[in-house]
């Protein structure tokens, strides 16, 4: 019985998962190397390609890319049902760890010392979150409606607390528009 | 177990707009805590911190350690499951369509406005922590003194940490390190 439990696809998907989760610190592309070691050589579930794929889908759907890679392997695998046990896999070590930490965090987040380290963490977070807004950037704002478009809705929620999800579907909404008008100026050049 | 059902659902709300991965989700978990008084942009910075240091996918962990904090360990795997469920349900409809799903000229057009805007609001995100860690705005309240807004030794820790992380490329966990043993000497 034991046996038949541990031979178990479920259970080699959430194994799997669970050490990619547990292994990769940081989430997106740092999770590749561990999600091609578990993924494509170990188990032979995808390959290479179909894995690029999956990141690239999983990158322009809505959700955590690395919970959105895990999905598609469980559900290619073994259904409905494969793609909880993956997903659960990936974030069953953020729940324990997170957790034991979170505990530990209450108990010292007064301490003068702790106080004082996290003064100085702040202020790297904000360069760190600064520097991924530069890099995404680049890639990001190419002409001059992306600029107009980052500049607008950066001043919409910081100066005057838009939510971000109104941003999100006036942004998507804008896309198809600016998206059909390029098309068809090319239809008509 | 209605406070419980609300913080699925904030969460829920949260995956489906986290759209370009887990950094994509924290201005608006940052959105929803902060206009719910449950946590100040401070608390929230320290477990972004705590999040990017520790194993796990960064949105995933943000997660879990805000629903810890306002219900416990039961709270945190709520909002855990709350933030994935729409990754799950969505990725296994587009699983049938692959391929015709990335070439669909609207889902091409959707990317066209949001790559921009998402890179804004997460521009936002350091905005608001910045306002609480780089400058001192009560203390120019009280004075009025644009010299007192100023926080010089946050803000030249600031360059010199961003200057660093774009010329050796670390893994941030390094730099969120010594950044606090510094702060421990200078704080």
């Amino acid at each position: 019985m034991i046996k038949k439990i541990k031979e178990s696809i479920y259970v080699e998907l959430f194994v799997a998962f669970f050490k990619v989760g547990f292994f990769t610190i940081g989430g997106g592309y740092a999770m590749l190397p561990m999600l091609r070691k578990e993924v494509v050589e170990k188990y032979n579930w995808a390959s290479d390609e179909e894995m690029m794929d999956y990141f690239a889908i999983g990158q322009s759907t809505p959700g955590i890319i690395a919970i959105n890679t895990a999905t598609f392997i469980g559900f290619k695998k073994k259904g409905v049902l494969g793609a909880i046990f993956a997903t659960l896999g990936m974030v069953t070590p953020s729940w324990i760890i997170i957790i034991s930490i979170a505990a530990f965090y209450n108990e010292f987040s007064s301490n003068a010392y702790v106080e004082s380290a996290f003064t100085g963490i702040r202020i790297v977070v904000v360069a760190l979150i600064l520097n991924a807004v530069i890099k995404m950037g680049k890639s990001s704002i190419k002409n001059w409606y992306s600029l107009l478009i980052f500049l607008t809705a950066f001043a919409l929620v910081a100066f005057i607390n838009i939510s971000a999800i109104y941003i999100i579907l006036a942004a998507g909404i804008l896309g198809i528009i600016i998206n059909s008008l390029k098309e068809g100026a090319q239809v008509n050049g | 177990m209605v406070e419980l059902l609300k913080l699925f659902l904030i969460f829920f709300k949260v995956g489906l707009f986290t759209i370009g991965g887990g950094l994509a989700a924290i201005p608006l978990i940052q959105e929803e805590v902060v206009v719910r008084g449950w946590l100040t942009t401070a608390e929230f910075a320290n477990m972004i911190a705590i999040s990017q240091s520790t194993p796990g996918p960064i949105g995933v962990n943000v997660a879990t350690f805000v629903g810890y904090s306002q219900f416990g360990p039961l709270g945190s795997i709520i909002a855990t499951l709350g933030i994935v469920a729409p990754s799950v349900i969505i990725i296994i409809i587009v699983s049938k369509f692959l391929n015709k799903f990335r070439k669909n000229k609207y889902v091409e057009g959707v990317f066209v406005g949001i790559r921009p805007a998402v890179t804004a609001l997460i521009l936002v995100a350091a905005y608001l922590i910045a306002k609480v860690s780089l400058v001192n705005i009560p203390l120019y309240e009280s004075t009025n003194k644009l010299i007192d807004l100023m926080d010089f030794g946050a803000i030249i820790m600031f360059l010199v940490f961003l200057f660093a992380i774009n010329k050796w490329k670390q893994h941030p966990i390094f730099y969120i390190v010594i950044a606090g043993i510094i702060g421990i000497f200078v704080f």
